[in-house]
């Protein structure tokens, strides 16, 4: 695999954490977490390069990978839509939310918009029910009581390159 | 300490109203006009109404509800440099606490710090009698504490009521080199979001409760299993435990008794089954969380082969405060079978949502009606969904259902996670049924048969419903699915599909009937609109 000068530095910055943590057991979700976190998602080559040094079999760091959700195969979004589909945002009509993203992106659900900057993702219950429906870009962005109306400004805002204007 | 103090609610329901942005601005307004001699600013976590960004000032006792800087700025230079309370944007303390004039008294107790202290800062949470517990459990025997806790009749919180006292002692009799204690705060259930908040705002009150599991059945251990998605409680409690381990709560020699204690935060990523305790436990070890098979149950051979107690934040939460204020105490409170409070978080179409912690025993319809301020925007009021997605529909004719641990069994009624949703005539019943056996079919992780298909096949069949091409037929086949599937699956998620499918078409079969003639009431499932399929991983 040919490795760049910037895949360098990130390997290294895995590699450190995977010092720090790798005799603790169970360790393996949470060096994921940090290489996702690093590399944005989870390359087939990242997975094995993780296999082999925690010294598990590239079949079990898959398998790991594909059953959570939170862990990507495929490169998301440089934002990422999440929409809330629990039952509490799905009766205040998040399904109309996620079907306005989808249309004004021109993408379907987990595919990402051709200039790279927004993937749109249905996702189970962020847990601020009582903000239906609610909408998550990135990781921190939340918006609560989000109408089919609001999704076009939302998505301007971060063409512009973030959630404050 | 100054004179005024400021307490900002920035919780994450408030934080999307701005919170965070306005309470870095009365920080800022407070600097410029030199303020700060005189008025501390802390954020806290608040309960009530998410109407807008709540502000309690301190000892005048006045609550403000923002919704922008402006109106922030306002507060800051009327009441804050001049002593001139800002009317217009006061909130009537009944509206945040509305206990006082609810027929049912609110009792606090696994919330009795969030909104009151700093969460960030562990001297707010001593003051509040924090850690005493911990310090009194330490001079008792750990059976005298285990049985203090079965004598209180404290019941598991996630939402299968097992008596936390037997499990604890299950643990503690079980013989090993090494214990676990396991706190699962993998807080999934839609609708659910009383641990978030009970993590955020008084997370000290968790990791005390934890120690005391800890000394009481000998485990030396600890692991919170936590939602990835729930920064700041993850923020929040490391930053608790980093303060326990500096003032000797945690780690070695607890406070001169020779107990040692270590706890360390584990975070979930994204699967909903990993609510199950089994698979809760394998996913700690590092692997996919699929369920194991029980027996042997975890306080036998729990997280990595050892003994394990796991209980849920609410219900380690409670624990502190039955060490403190003793058995009797505790029992005095909810119902004798069900003694204690529940957390419960009113979501759905009511005029106030939010989070509220009421003795056992309370009804559906004082919660809904008490709390929750009635059915939003004049519409009438359809169906409640209670006890999580798991949980119950049930129509209005059980309304007055009291809630506790024996609901299910004597009315049909599931108290489970503690979530009432209140669902009002605009939706369509065989719609609402089709979204919660989605979310089943994704979650399903795939382990066995009968969860697997079954949830994909009554999914296939309510998707026909909502276009209107089922059959009489259908409908006795989508209920006998649900039985097999909850009859022969092999974990929780796939023996619990039945409760809240079969509630739906018993209690609402008119509905389904009418979809079998084509017609849907509420308007929401037409012949030819086809829901677009929303594919997930």
């Amino acid at each position: 695999m040919a490795v760049c000068e910037t895949h360098k530095e990130l390997y290294k910055e895995l590699d450190e954490f995977i010092e720090k943590v790798k005799d603790k057991p169970g360790i393996l979700i949470a060096v994921l977490h940090k290489a996702q976190e690093i590399f944005g998602w989870l390359p087939q080559e990242v997975q094995e390069y993780i296999a082999e040094k925690l010294g598990l079999p590239v079949s079990e760091v898959h398998g790991v990978v594909t059953f959570y959700n939170f862990f990507a195969t495929k490169p998301k979004g440089k934002n990422q839509i999440k929409i809330c589909l629990g039952t509490a945002c799905y009766v205040k009509g998040a399904d109309r939310v996620m079907e306005r993203f989808l249309e004004e992106l021109g993408v379907q659900a987990e595919e990402v918009t051709p200039d790279g900057l927004f993937s749109v993702h249905p996702v189970r219950c962020l847990g601020a029910c009582s903000m239906a429906p609610v909408v998550l870009v990135g990781e921190k962005d939340f918006y609560g009581k989000v109408t089919p109306d609001m999704v076009s400004k939302i998505i301007a805002a971060y063409r512009r390159g973030g959630r404050n204007e | 300490m100054t004179p005024i103090t400021v307490l900002i609610s920035v919780d994450s329901n408030s934080i999307l109203l701005g919170a965070r942005e306005f309470a870095n601005y009365m920080k800022d307004l407070i600097k410029e006009f030199n303020l700060d001699p005189i008025v501390t600013v802390l954020e806290t976590v608040s309960l009530g109404s998410y109407n807008g960004v709540v502000i309690h000032v301190l000892p005048d006792d006045v609550y403000y509800s923002v919704k922008s800087k402006e109106q922030v700025r306002k507060i800051v230079e009327e009441h804050l440099l001049k002593g001139r309370q800002v009317w217009d944007l006061m909130v009537n303390k009944e509206l945040i606490r509305p206990a006082e004039k609810f027929e049912v008294k609110e009792v606090r107790i696994v919330t009795r710090n969030i909104g009151v202290i700093d969460p960030r800062n562990i001297e707010e949470y001593i003051a509040r009698d924090g850690y005493f517990a911990l310090s009194k459990a330490l001079q008792m025997k750990p059976d005298e504490v285990i049985e203090e806790i079965k004598k209180s009749g404290l019941r598991g919180r996630g939402g299968a009521g097992f008596p936390t006292g037997l499990k604890w002692e299950f643990t503690a009799k079980a013989k090993a080199d090494q214990k676990y204690i396991v706190c699962n705060a993998d807080e999934g259930e839609p609708g659910t979001f009383k641990d978030r908040l009970i993590m955020e705002g008084d997370p000290h009150t968790v990791i005390e409760g934890m120690i005391i599991a800890g000394y009481a059945v000998g485990a030396t251990k600890g692991y919170i299993y936590i939602r990835g998605e729930y920064y700041n409680s993850v923020e929040n409690l490391r930053k608790a435990i980093q303060d326990a381990y500096e003032y000797g709560f945690l780690g070695e020699n607890i406070l001169g008794s020779g107990f040692s204690f270590d706890l360390t935060v584990r975070l979930g990523a994204g699967a909903y089954i990993c609510g199950e305790e089994t698979a809760l436990l394998e996913s700690i070890e590092g692997k996919s969380g699929r369920p194991r098979l029980k027996p042997p149950y975890p306080p036998q051979v729990g997280l990595f082969g050892k003994p394990t107690v796991i209980n849920n934040v609410e219900t380690i939460a409670n624990v502190p405060q039955i060490i403190l204020n003793g058995a009797d105490w505790y029992k005095s409170i909810g119902t004798p079978n069900s003694p204690g409070t529940k957390v419960f978080c009113l979501v759905g179409d009511v005029n106030r949502r939010g989070m509220v912690e009421l003795p056992m025993g309370v009804t559906v319809r004082q919660v809904l009606y008490g709390f929750g301020g009635g059915v939003r925007g004049g519409r009438e009021l359809k169906m409640v969904q209670t006890g999580g997605l798991a949980g119950t529909f049930i129509g209005l004719d059980k309304l007055d259902t009291p809630l506790d641990y024996d609901s299910m069994k004597n009315h049909g009624v599931s108290l489970g996670s503690g979530v009432i949703l209140a669902i009002d005539d605009s939706h369509c019943v065989v719609d609402i049924a089709l979204n919660v056996m989605e979310f089943f079919r994704h979650e399903s992780c795939g382990k066995c048969t009968p969860c697997r298909e079954g949830t994909r096949i009554a999914c296939e069949i309510l998707e026909r419903m909502t276009k209107f091409e089922g059959t009489a037929e259908d409908l006795d086949y989508l209920r006998k699915i649900a039985e097999v599937t909850a009859d022969t699956s092999f974990c929780g998620l796939g023996q619990s599909i039945n409760v809240p499918l079969l509630s739906l078409i018993d209690n609402f079969r008119e509905e389904f009937l009418e979809h079998i003639e084509k017609t849907c009431r509420a308007n929401v499932c037409k012949a030819v609109l086809k829901k677009p399929k929303v594919q997930t991983k």
